[in-house]
């Protein structure tokens, strides 16, 4: 690897200040998965490299069950999901969190990172879309927020700005009758980066026999993750049944625009899109009616 | 020449002071500097867990630990396992159970197995398998490694 | 319910048993040292530069920035090697092989794989090494590259070695060729046994290039003292191949290296080879000092040695009750850059399991810009039995028969020849077919939407040299040297196989495993060889302990040797009962009558171990997906004797998931230019302990007639029935035949979505 400094700011204004003063030079370190991966293969390589796990509002988790969770960017994995209370809340976000890497990854890597790491099969990106993430960034000009399904801009490359760094995750307070699941596609059982991944939230209504609203996003199939808007609101006001599932499942296919790499092919990618999104709708469902 | 930090850490529960550069990976530190040779480099990209150390309790790839991060906080290796009263019962079980092969591995099993039972000392099969599945093992196919954790784990 | 069981005919006292073994405490404490933890004062590190090219013409290399570069203290090219130094008429015909073996090493005129060496350099620490070398400019003239086996044998390929002709069954060609061999064996009258069948199948099967991933990547230090002396310490599984390899490329007497074998983590025919030796012995000859080089995971999937890819055409003819009438293959595989694949071994085992009359078998040596390959447990016959044993699987489904009764049907046995010619000693294919019929497994119901699977395999197994040395200490335990590296379980095996001939104590062998300047020349660990032939080397030196032993006794009591016998760990005499000494009581005799006693043998064993395997998976495969999960798997195979059975059971759970692993997902991707894509663990997918259940064992013992205690060998027949095992188990539960390795999820689908199966 090529030399560089390391830096550890205690203080929100003080990462901001470092990053706008370093411009492309300076990059960010959260658990370092992904980073010192593509530093040693010479990708993205910085001669500063600044550290956030010591500032304090990157490491706080908050849930409020009125207002809902503030995931601080590098909290690591594993303390998500080992988290009872907020395995309860937030399946859908626990399933990403214990699927990123393996049990030693997951003791560094944060959801927070792999959201800004931008990759198109980021395991944590669909589901937090699906719940309806925001991302709270800080930065020179001050605070502002992002979208979840805003943030990756392209293969690697997230929205923010130079100085910029991304503070929390905000997933709003699930409503009752509200589940959600993701799922990716791997050949092996673990350890792989997905193939294809789905995540699918749902909300239905107090019956828990039709759809009150869905939000569906897609991994692997797009040089970012893919918000599939449509296929998830023409589950609105329909009742659960396979063929809404499927019509559902048939437009997430259609918001999916894979290649054929060496972990899939065009054919493939979009067949296991239709294949996950009717399972992660169903498992969805079944959370939401308390299964 | 690059700079140089001087770092503190806890190594195996004695207090260690070592100079690093930044670029200096814990797994790094740990062999060329400190010279604990007990945790192997299989990978250094993370896909492998021959490198796994405990750090504050929880098992990483040290491969993807900087070696400045170490500071401040509690390591374990291999070498920390075993007492001068006797090894590990991980380690005996490993030997009685015929666990390792070639043993490159093993440091990097050891220490996971040990990360699991330390949090579920009654993990089943199942639990074992999907907490491992970050340590690759070419020699055995895993049959005797589990076994072995099993020996240990209080699963009924 | 899981289990492992020994079908044992001979008991031993300390042959048979599971001991702890010696070098167990230090591998567990992460004392044991392996090459990298090798370090020696001064030691500086070594980066090797790698061709980005498949296939290219080197123009210049300037290394100018690199050496003046702060922290570097040597760097090289191929002019630094002997070689580049020597001309074809000093060399006669020595000169295409140093060329070969020098230019694999590094690069002198052409590259022709994606990280073939060009360069290297030595400095202060791996990181300098590393910005060092990226200074360094290496003007490349790209050509055209081909990757793919069938393509490299078309008219107009793309030409790797301009000189290479075919050497066609010893007559060599005149056309510039990729086709370095083709052999052929044949019996009786192919044409006529296919004349003769009721039943004829043909199919076309493909394998990728795969890898043996040992989780320890290449590792030497090297010392080339001002003296003259080289020295080496590797991780190896032949210290005397390395010696030998390097005393070759760099025109030196064998006596003037020293290669000391560190612990080996993982081998498994990829370590045989020396990569990175000469280089480092370069290096340290320019620098003064130890260089130190560890090969990085890309680049040991990309300049080591995995194994060929292949293209196999299969054809069996069968009479209605099943009886094999005539067999026929055509085998190519690619050994990468210069020629060697084991294409041949892979044609002669390939119907080895099976006594038929008649057969034909051809095999084609192809290069082309991959890697040179290099030997993967049991090398070439895994690929071949993936073939036979599917289309074995069909022929059975075509005739509705057992595939276990079709296989003892036609089994090979003692007396059958082969078609290369050996003729069968005692061997014990038919008990592992009745194993696997009697087994549980076989008897339990297929589980609802599962798919079984069985397949057969065989290895010669043969012996090769080994040299033993044995000491009597004065308290009784002996000291026990050799030069067999222990990769998995050796030092137990040989000792315990000292401890069964001496009469004494497991505890009371102490064995170590030595330098090339330490103990007589030893072929490979690898091969299936050691227990069995090391074994062999330290039952004969125990011989001749206890008839130096008996010597000593004659002496201490006056008496013939004659009227003197060792039996049971005691020397006695055959009628004065009052004369006797156990071994301990001998031992301790020895310092005031004469001196230490030290029994030696030096052994090249003739004669095959045999050994045979056969495999049972079961597999469900999730349709939607294609994702396939093995449930179930027993692994069976005839050791002859398990000396360590906890060891026996390793070799073949280890060789079945590899098999497992070959399979499902293991392959190298290459894009249009011919460089892999895949090589890292991330996407080289090996099995974790997530995708596998137990692998239950079966060790049959027919004794080997070879060996004192009926060894055969273990360590390679287990690679070679799970990829037909796991295969045909997919094909039973989809209902498509997989016919490409890897059977990856992908190929699942597109099987299902071409027969409208699923």
């Amino acid at each position: 690897m090529e030399p560089f400094e390391f830096v550890s700011p205690s203080s929100i204004d003080e990462a901001v200040k470092t990053l706008a003063s370093n411009g492309d030079n300076a990059r960010i370190m959260a658990g370092g998965t992904d980073m010192l991966v593509q530093m040693r293969a010479g990708r993205r390589t910085a001669p500063l490299v600044v550290d956030i796990k010591g500032i304090p509002e990157l490491n706080a988790v908050s849930y409020d069950a009125s207002k809902g969770l503030t995931l601080g960017a590098a909290v690591p994995c594993y303390q998500i999901y080992q988290d009872e209370k907020l395995s309860a809340v937030y399946p859908g976000l626990m399933d990403s969190a214990s699927l990123i890497g393996g049990i030693q990854i997951q003791g560094r890597a944060s959801i927070g990172g792999n959201i800004c790491n931008a990759a198109p099969s980021g395991d944590a990106i669909p589901a937090v879309i699906a719940l309806g993430g925001i991302c709270n960034v800080a930065g020179p000009n001050g605070t502002r927020e992002i979208a979840a399904e805003d943030f990756c801009t392209a293969p690697g490359r997230n929205a923010l700005e130079n100085g910029e760094i991304l503070v929390s995750i905000f997933l709003p307070a699930p409503q009752a009758n509200s589940g959600a699941n993701y799922l990716r596609f791997i050949p092996r059982n673990e350890m792989d980066i997905a193939v294809a991944g789905v995540g699918s939230s749902v909300l239905l209504d107090a019956s828990g026999q039709n759809f009150v609203s869905a939000r569906i996003a897609l991994a692997s199939v797009a040089p970012t993750p893919v918000f599939a808007k449509e296929a998830g609101d023409s589950l609105a006001g329909k009742a659960v049944s396979e063929e809404s599932i499927q019509q559902a499942s048939e437009l997430a296919q259609a918001a999916a625009k894979p290649i054929s790499d060496m972990r899939g092919t065009i054919r493939q990618r979009t067949h296991l899109i239709g294949v996950l999104t009717r399972r992660t709708l169903n498992n969805a469902v079944e959370r939401a009616r308390g299964g | 020449m690059p700079g140089v930090t001087q770092v503190q850490t806890t190594l195996n529960g004695e207090v260690v002071n070592f100079l690093c550069e930044p670029r200096q990976s814990l797994l790094e530190c740990l062999r060329d500097v400190l010279g604990m040779t007990g945790t192997k480099e299989g990978c250094n990209d993370g896909n492998c867990g021959a490198c796994t150390v405990m750090m504050d309790g929880r098992i990483v790839d040290s491969c993807l630990v900087l070696g400045v991060e170490a500071e401040g906080k509690n390591i374990m290796t291999v070498e920390g396992m075993a007492s001068p009263e006797g090894l590990h019962p991980l380690q005996q079980s490993f030997l009685e159970n015929a666990a390792l092969q070639c043993g490159i591995c093993t440091p990097g099993f050891l220490l996971a197995s040990k990360g699991l039972l330390d949090q579920e000392p009654a993990a089943d099969e199942g639990r074992i398998r999907h907490w491992l599945a970050g340590n690759l093992c070419r020699c055995t196919g895993y049959d005797k490694i589990v076994r072995a954790v099993l020996q240990v784990s209080k699963a009924k | 319910m899981t289990s492992n069981q020994v079908l044992s005919e001979v008991e031993y006292s300390v042959v048979g048993t599971r001991p702890v073994r010696p070098d167990g405490v230090d591998k567990v404490t992460g004392r044991a040292r392996y090459g990298d933890d090798t370090n020696l004062t001064g030691t500086l590190r070594a980066k090797v530069l790698r061709s980005p090219h498949a296939h290219a013409r080197i123009k210049s290399i300037n290394t100018s920035k690199a050496e003046a570069f702060p922290g570097v203290r040597a760097v090289i090219t191929a002019k630094d090697l002997p070689f580049a130094s020597l001309s074809k008429d000093e060399l006669g015909g020595e000169y295409g092989g140093l060329k070969f073996a020098s230019d694999h090493m590094m690069a002198s005129d052409k590259v022709l794989f994606k990280g073939h060496p060009v360069a290297a350099v030595a400095a202060i620490n791996g990181h300098v090494a590393e910005s060092a070398m990226a200074l360094i400019e290496v003007e490349y003239e790209i050509l055209e590259a081909v990757v793919d086996v069938r393509e490299a044998m078309k008219d107009g390929a793309p030409l790797i070695h301009e000189d290479l002709r075919t050497n066609d069954m010893g007559e060599i060609g005149d056309k510039p060729t990729n086709i370095a061999t083709h052999m052929s064996y044949a019996i009786g009258d192919v044409e006529k046994g296919f004349a003769e069948a009721d039943l004829v199948m043909e199919k076309e099967y493909t394998t990728a290039t795969v890898h043996q991933g040992y989780i320890e990547p290449h590792n030497t230090t090297a010392f080339w003292n001002s003296d003259g002396q080289l020295n080496l310490w590797t991780s190896t599984q032949g210290s005397f191949q390395v010696r030998s390899t390097v005393a070759n490329i760099l025109r030196l007497p064998v006596s003037q290296i020293k290669v000391t074998p560190m612990e080996i983590g993982g081998g498994f025919g990829g370590k045989i080879t020396a990569y990175l030796d000469a280089i480092c012995a370069v290096l340290s000859k320019k620098s003064g000092t130890p260089v130190k080089a560890l090969m990085t995971r890309s680049e040991v999937f990309e300049a080591s040695g995995p194994a060929p890819a292949s293209w196999m055409r299969v054809k069996i003819g069968v009479k209605n009750d099943g009886k094999m009438t005539a067999v026929e293959t055509e085998m190519a595989m690619d050994a990468g850059a210069y020629p060697g694949s084991p294409v041949m071994q892979a044609i002669v085992c390939a119907f080895a399991c099976y006594d038929v009359a008649n057969g034909k078998v051809d095999g084609y040596d192809v290069v082309d810009n991959k890697p040179k390959t290099a030997a993967y447990r049991a090398p070439g016959a895994p690929q071949a039995a993936f073939a036979v044993e599917s289309l074995v699987d069909e022929i059975c489904d075509a005739l509705k028969m057992d595939p276990i009764e079709f296989r003892l049907l036609n089994a090979a046995k003692e007396g059958t020849r082969r078609i290369e010619g050996p003729i069968a000693r005692r061997i014990g294919l038919v008990e592992c077919l009745e194993a696997a019929r009697d087994h549980d497994h076989y008897k339990s119901k297929v589980g609802k939407g599962e798919g079984r699977g069985i397949a057969a395999g065989y290895w010669p197994n043969r012996g090769f040299q080994s040299s033993v040395v044995m000491t009597v200490n004065y308290d009784g335990v002996i000291s026990l040297i050799m030069g067999s590296v222990d990769i998995g379980g050796t030092r137990a095996s040989i000792a315990q196989q000292t401890a069964e001939t001496l009469g004494i104590a497991y505890e009371d062998v102490k064995p170590t495993v030595v330098d090339t300047d330490s103990i007589g020349y030893t072929f490979i660990t690898g091969g299936s060889r050691t227990c069995f032939a090391t074994g062999i080397a330290a039952v004969n030196a125990a011989e001749d302990v206890k008839s130096q032993m008996i010597s000593r006794a004659a002496k201490i009591w006056d008496t013939n040797e004659d009227d003197i016998e060792y039996v049971g760990g005691m020397v006695q005499h055959k009628s004065d009962e009052e004369l006797k000494f156990s071994f301990k009581d001998m031992a301790r005799q020895l310092a005031t009558t004469g001196g230490a006693i030290s029994g030696r043998s030096n052994v090249d064993p003739s004669g095959e171990g045999n050994g045979h395997a056969v495999h049972m998976a079961d597999v469900v495969v999730d349709a939607d997906t294609g994702k396939t999960d093995v449930t179930r798997f027993t692994a069976i195979q005839d050791a002859g004797k398990a000396v360590h059975p906890s060891y026996v059971e390793g070799q073949m759970q280890g060789g079945a998931v590899q098999g497992i692993g070959w399979a499902l997902n293991e392959e190298y991707f290459f894009d249009d230019s011919g460089k892999m894509m895949n090589p890292t663990f991330l996407d080289y997918r090996m099995p974790t302990t997530l995708d596998l259940p137990m692998i239950d064992t079966v060790i049959v013992e027919v004794a080997n007639p070879g060996h004192p205690y009926g060894v055969r060998g273990v360590g390679e027949a287990s690679i070679c029935p799970p990829m037909a095992a796991v295969g045909n188990a997919v094909s039973n539960a989809t209902g498509n035949r997989m016919r490409s390795l890897p059977i990856t999820p992908g190929k699942i689908l597109e099987a299902g979505w071409e027969n409208g199966k699923s």
